[in-house]
């Protein structure tokens, strides 16, 4: 579909990335067939390509694709003699719903896009597959799209996807949104997948960038529809809050050759004030009307590194603060490292030292390479120049994408050379 | 759709019983199923210890052993068979299982539809 897209089709594709989500979501909850769906989603937006540049694009370019769509199923049901059965079913279905309506009177199509988020995020399937599953089912991408966004080969993430299909249909994995009781036991999971989706992105764990922003783009995106679908749900708004509150610093992040720029040096003129403001007033939703979930408090937390107006200015008692509030919410020894940093900056370097050489026997953290660059950092700051080489030599033998390992070899470099 | 949910014991007292749940709990959750019309078959197996291996070798001799001893400290106990509409029914009659408690597990395996 791409490779022929010519000007027409590209001035179109925006459209069918927008509507992708809403059309196989629709489709899906009519024909309970994931694989289905995509085949005649797909179909349709080809027929689009091919129709619309010759006669326009019509009013509700949506109820034209689902329109198209639908008759493309039935077609295919009816010459598929093992979906006979199914094919009975659903003509009662199709029958009790009345004739297709032209695309262009149509009511407003349903959303059924939350549907589609439990589905793909359901803890019945392996973790690898549910970000990849939404990439492919509610943002639209291509399977080479999503396996380059994971970083595997086209084939490896052709397969996840292949079986994390089967087990939704053979394993009959419901399309439902889970009820009011439900909703506290498996919303987390489906913001987890957009919560490491997005980090991913932020801070690649592989590879030559720092940032994909391919990645967070994708999951800015994912997590506004999920707000517009839950908006009274807090964690959600926390959620958004926290991302477009990290996202707004992305272009400050690295230098013109890609080298990661700390924090404290970052050009803070080229953050993104309108998403800091649009973060900002998401966090007071988040943290208004009860008890804060942790999404809402690191994002509080964002919003405050956001406001400052340098790195020394920093709120740090209220930060300090917040990840104590964090530390109960979700235990854990990477909250713990970041305390640890807020602490120093609050309380001073032997503080956090402190706190990150009593952390030091946590099995999560000894393969952590932020947890040795922060110790690094810090007993550079306090002259103890060899222990801090050798901190971030062990950071180094751990890290990812190439602009962290440099700047951890200049933070070596200047631990090791002799002071002039 | 039928599933499968096999119940693997963890722990094991001395009288080879799971350890973590009792004799009433197993007795609700068999009313349970029968109540909610979606039993289709269920049975408690007996302890390991009774269990022999047939096996037929290429040369079709018949080889009769002891066992299977577990090399995992999982032993299947029992299970059922129930008919509900999708996963989440069977997950949440999964959990309901008291064979599910503690050092227990329960795997929920889709029976196979041919169409039949």
């Amino acid at each position: 579909m791409r490779e022929r897209a010519s000007g027409a089709g590209r001035a179109v594709e925006a459209v069918f990335r927008e509507e992708h989500g809403l059309l196989l979501a629709s489709l899906v909850r009519r024909f309970g067939d994931l694989d289905l769906a995509e085949e005649v989603a797909s179909e349709a937006i080809e027929a689009a390509l091919v129709h619309w540049p010759v006669q326009g694009v019509p009013a509700r370019p949506g109820a034209w694709l689902l329109t198209t769509a639908r008759r493309r199923a039935v077609d295919r049901l009816r010459r598929d003699r093992a979906y006979a059965a199914r094919l009975a079913a659903l003509q009662v279905e199709m029958d009790r719903t009345g004739p297709v309506p032209p695309a262009d009177t149509a009511a407003d199509l349903p959303d059924e896009r939350l549907q589609l988020f439990f589905t793909c995020a359901h803890p019945a399937l392996p973790a690898e597959a549910r970000g990849a599953l939404m990439l492919r089912c509610l943002a639209g991408l291509s399977t080479p799209e999503v396996a380059r966004a994971h970083l595997v080969p086209p084939t490896t993430m052709a397969q996840r996807i292949v079986r994390a299909k089967k087990k939704i249909r053979e394993a009959r994995i419901p399309f439902r949104v889970p009820g009011a009781d439900e909703l506290p036991e498996r919303l987390p999971g489906v913001l987890q997948v957009l919560y490491s989706m997005f980090t991913e992105g932020y801070a690649a764990s592989s590879g030559p960038d720092l940032q994909r922003p391919d990645l967070t783009g994708e999951a800015v995106r994912l997590v506004r529809i999920l707000y517009r679908l839950l908006p009274a749900e807090r964690e959600v708004a926390g959620l958004l809050a926290l991302i477009l509150l990290v996202h707004a610093r992305h272009e400050a992040r690295t230098d013109a050759d890609g080298a990661l720029v700390l924090l404290g040096d970052q050009d803070r003129d080229r953050w993104d004030r309108a998403m800091i403001e649009e973060g900002a007033t998401l966090v007071t939703i988040a943290l208004t009307g009860g008890p804060p979930g942790p999404y809402g408090v690191q994002a509080a937390i964002a919003a405050l590194h956001d406001e400052a107006p340098d790195l020394a200015a920093t709120d740090w008692p209220q930060i300090a603060a917040l990840y104590d509030v964090l530390l109960v919410l979700t235990p854990s020894p990477v909250v713990a490292l970041n305390r640890a940093v807020a602490v120093a900056m609050r309380d001073g370097d032997e503080a956090g030292l402190a706190l990150l050489d009593q952390l030091s026997g946590e099995e999560r953290l000894r393969g952590h390479h932020p947890y040795h660059a922060a110790r690094g950092d810090l007993l550079r700051r306090l002259g103890r120049h060899s222990e801090a080489a050798a901190a971030y030599r062990r950071a180094l033998d751990l890290a990812g994408s190439e602009p962290e390992r440099a700047h951890l070899r200049r933070m070596l470099d200047a631990t090791t050379r002799p002071p002039v | 759709m039928k599933y499968m949910l096999l119940i693997n014991a963890g722990a094991i007292d001395a009288e080879g019983g799971a350890a973590e749940c009792d004799e009433q709990d197993w007795a609700a959750y068999d009313k349970a199923v029968r109540e909610a019309g979606i039993l289709v078959s269920g049975e408690s197996l007996a302890d390991l210890v009774t269990a022999t291996v047939v096996k037929v070798g290429a040369d079709g001799a018949r080889t009769v052993v002891d066992g299977p001893f577990a090399e995992s400290r999982e032993v299947l106990g029992g299970f059922y068979v129930i008919d509900v509409p999708d996963l989440d029914a069977a997950l949440e009659w999964a959990a309901r299982c008291p064979g599910a408690r503690g050092s227990g597990s329960v795997v929920v395996r889709p029976v196979a539809d041919f169409g039949a």
